[in-house]
């Protein structure tokens, strides 16, 4: 490592360098990989539920002030505090990412940050209206009227969307780059434009934004679910349920086409990601879709087999070739194994919510046909609620599964085909050490978040102004 | 052309994050130095009143700084990010404990969970711009070469140019801090938290004027280079600076407030652009220049109309914003549509 430094200090440097780290090693990229692929998987939840809690909290209060029933605007108020924490955890998760994209990543950025800056300038903006309206929103509960109030919420669910997207973008570029060309080991002829817009970006972000519409309803759904189970069967609580998972429930089908989509487009654009997640070694037609299975010598084994299933799917007919991880040496494919779990798995998630969806639907047609008026006083209301109670998990399962599938389908690129993770990794010593900084302070936030959260859905009465808990004056309840 | 505006437009967010997101970070001391928890209430009390509805906003400066780095200057971004990781991972973590805690202090009710965030959150305050200080202190004094992990993952941040910058920015938010408190808890505090804070921004102000003086003597020794461009090119920022300084002391022991906070913003407002005046056109130490580190043309301009649209959406979002919570709060609106 070239010490550049005309100071005299070196023998201490050398000393609280030895501490900290020896030289930079092949452990420091797994540590690199660990710490970013750790700090996203976290934010990533939290950011799902910083795009859909405000459009559930605009809905209850919405509702509440239309009818002037205090259980929503309780509900609003309730999951407007709640917002306040997820989005502040939010922020500076995210912040995070910003910091370790050139602090993991410097030969990425270094080379390729300026052809996808614009879309993080976009979302860095986006971002910014997010915080200044949600602090008036958060803070001006008493100070708007309640009309004005709820147009507040607007930009934040409009901007919260706007991030998601060219977040993704960004994303989606490292799936398709695009916007550049490489000449004599300089990057030129840089297109922002096209490299924002590029051919993964449609169907990537509209996959995430409906994910994340679905982990924000889900979750919150699950936490009244619970509460309907232990027989708190009010308006609140059952209004609590209902917005949510109705939203959720509406949503799902809809991602299962888009799934679809992704699923096609990747076939056609990264057909060594599909062949991960679907375990196909060899290129061939009449492929199976195998369902589990762990990566053998020459094919998935354990696994269940749907003959010809792939090349239906994938071309609509069982003669469809499908291409194998075989098209490229083996250094360059993904793990196998792990990719393609993490896809049944997120198929699997999808398909169970899809399912609840489908099983309200009934029972509110039955009610609906028997003249009844509650759909939840149906017999196997328990094991629907149970179930239900499991939703918000299962769409973070999926959500963090179908982000592995992403992430480890394009290994060991980090941007397909042009830049590998080796490359880009910063050279210098200690990311080791700086995996476990960030393992510790982040599970001391998990536990604080979850603490406070859990607290906050039990406290009366509910101060006014959601994070003035010394405005008492006007109380809902 | 095109590189220097988007450089100055740059150093516009670092200054607008030092002026905002600094202030609250200077709050964050004083809610540490407050003293107990039933003595130091009222104080707490103001800085979370002050400094909740804006933070997040105020925070969201600093994601534009870097943004607009790696867009415009992708390699000056990797090599400080790469030679500098151990501050800007600690000043990271800090940010991450500081943002988190002072959302969890709000959300609980109980008197041991509001001492532990309220901690975790002082302490931090404290802890993030000491390190970015450091961090603007190594670029600054040409610590930081072109290069992945090029200079010294240790030197480039422990060294005289870099604990003066430390200690310079926390000094500078705690007297920021402490003048802009002066006029809320005019508004709103009574007499003697006034004083309080009188007492402190007058305080900060001297300390941030000897590390200054001290200044000096250590960039000439550490950082010769910063040095000459600071008493040459950019003197006339430097004294203007000095002579702000100096006016916004005598303002707040007149109590006028919203002169005295003026003259603050100021007086840090061009000691950030003398910096950058002194270094300018050289990015990093020793030949990497503004027009050699930028960006292609494509990529500026795009920059800068996202960036001139989104002043256009942010302007009048940011006055509403503090407009809204400058003023006291009636609690009438709520009130009209709890009774209907």
């Amino acid at each position: 490592m070239p010490a550049v430094d005309q100071h005299p200090w070196p023998q201490a440097a050398a000393a609280v360098r030895d501490w900290l780290a020896g030289p930079a090693t092949s452990g420091d990229l797994a540590a690199a990989r660990a710490q970013m692929g750790f700090s996203l998987a976290w934010h990533i939840v939290v950011a799902c539920l910083g795009v859909g809690l405000p459009l559930l909290t605009l809905i209850a209060e919405w509702w509440g002030v239309r009818t002037g029933d205090p259980s929503y605007r309780l509900l609003a108020r309730r999951w407007a505090r709640a917002m306040g924490v997820l989005f502040a955890v939010g922020a500076v998760s995210g912040t995070i990412l910003s910091f370790e994209m050139g602090l993991l990543w410097p030969g990425l950025m270094g080379r390729y940050g300026q052809v996808i800056g614009v879309p993080f300038a976009i979302e860095g903006i986006a971002f910014f209206i997010e915080a200044i309206f949600l602090g008036i929103y958060l803070y001006a509960w008493d100070r708007l009227p309640p009309r004005v109030h709820m147009l507040t919420a607007l930009p934040i669910i409009i901007a919260g969307v706007a991030s998601a997207f060219f977040v993704v973008c960004a994303n989606a570029w490292m799936n398709q780059p695009r916007g550049f060309t490489v000449r004599h080991g300089r990057v030129v002829d840089v297109d922002p434009l096209a490299a924002m817009f590029n051919p993964a970006s449609p169907p990537q972000t509209v996959h995430m934004i409906l994910a994340a519409l679905m982990v924000a309803s889900f979750l919150t759904a699950s936490v009244y679910a619970v509460s309907l189970l232990r027989g708190r069967n009010d308006r609140y609580h059952r209004a609590g349920f209902f917005i949510p998972f109705v939203l959720g429930a509406v949503v799902s089908p809809v991602q299962l086409v888009v799934g679809d989509w992704i699923a096609r487009f990747v076939a056609d654009f990264q057909p060594v990601k599909l062949a991960a997640m679907e375990g196909v070694f060899t290129t061939s037609s009449h492929v199976p879709l195998t369902v589990g299975g762990i990566a053998g010598d020459h094919g998935l084994k354990g696994g269940l087999e749907i003959p010809n299933g792939l090349s239906l799917l994938v071309g609509f007919s069982p003669s469809t070739v499908v291409e194998g991880l075989n098209q490229v040496p083996p250094a360059q494919r993904p793990p196998i194994t792990g990719t393609h779990l993490a896809f049944d798995l997120m198929v699997l998630g999808g398909l169970f919510l899809i399912g609840l969806g489908v099983w309200l639907l009934l029972a509110w047609w039955r009610t609906r046909r028997r003249g009844e008026s509650d759909p939840l006083a149906r017999r196997g209301t328990r094991l629907f609620l149970w179930l239900a109670s499991f939703s918000g998990p299962a769409a973070v399962v999926s959500l963090e599964c179908g982000w592995v599938v992403t992430e480890e389908g394009r290994q060991p690129w980090v941007v397909q085909g042009v830049l590998s993770v080796r490359d880009a990794v910063n050279p210098a010593p200690g990311l080791m050490t700086g995996l476990w900084l960030v393992l510790v302070v982040y599970a001391a936030m998990t536990v604080a978040t979850v603490y406070v959260l859990r607290r906050l859905a039990g406290e009366r009465p509910v101060p006014v102004a959601p994070q003035e808990a010394d405005v008492t004056g006007y109380p809902v309840v | 052309m095109l590189a220097d505006t988007v450089l100055a437009v740059m150093w516009l967010g670092l200054m607008c994050y030092a002026l905002f997101a600094g202030a609250d970070f200077g709050a964050g001391l004083w809610d540490l130095v407050a003293g107990g928890s039933r003595r130091g209430r009222p104080q707490r009390a103001l800085i979370e009143h002050a400094i909740g509805p804006v933070w997040e906003a105020n925070h969201v400066w600093l994601i534009f700084v870097v943004v607009m780095l790696w867009s415009g200057f992708p390699g000056v971004f990797a090599a400080v990010m790469s030679t500098l990781y151990l501050p800007l991972t600690l000043a990271a973590l800090g940010i991450i404990a500081r943002g988190a805690a002072f959302a969890f202090r709000k959300a609980s009710t109980q008197l041991w969970q509001q001492r532990l965030f309220g901690a975790c959150f002082a302490t931090s305050s404290v802890v993030t711009p000491f390190f970015l200080g450091t961090v603007a202190g190594g670029v600054a004094s040409g610590r930081v070469p072109p290069g992945l992990a090029a200079g010294s993952t240790v030197t480039s941040w422990l060294n005289p140019a870099s604990f003066l910058g430390g200690v310079l920015a926390v000094v500078t938010c705690a007297h920021l801090a402490a003048v802009y408190l002066c006029a809320d808890a005019a508004r709103g505090g009574g007499p003697d938290l006034v004083r309080a804070f009188q007492r402190r921004a007058l305080v900060s102000g001297l300390a941030a004027g000897a590390v200054a003086l001290v200044g000096i003597a250590v960039l000439h020794a550490d950082a010769p280079r910063l040095f000459h461009g600071l008493t040459h090119r950019a003197l006339p920022l430097v004294v203007l600076s000095a002579v702000t300084g100096v006016a916004g002391l005598v303002l707040l022991m007149r109590s006028l407030w919203g002169w005295a906070r003026t003259a603050a913003a100021l007086a840090v407002a061009l000691i950030v652009w003398a910096w950058g005046l002194a270094q300018y056109p050289l990015m990093l130490v020793p030949d990497l220049t503004v027009a050699r580190a930028a960006a292609p043309p494509s990529v500026l301009a795009a920059v800068l109309i996202v960036f001139a649209v989104g002043a256009l959406l942010l302007i009048p979002s940011l006055g509403w914003l503090y407009a809204l919570f400058q003023r006291p709060g009636t609690g009438a609106a709520a009130g009209a549509e709890d009774t209907r």
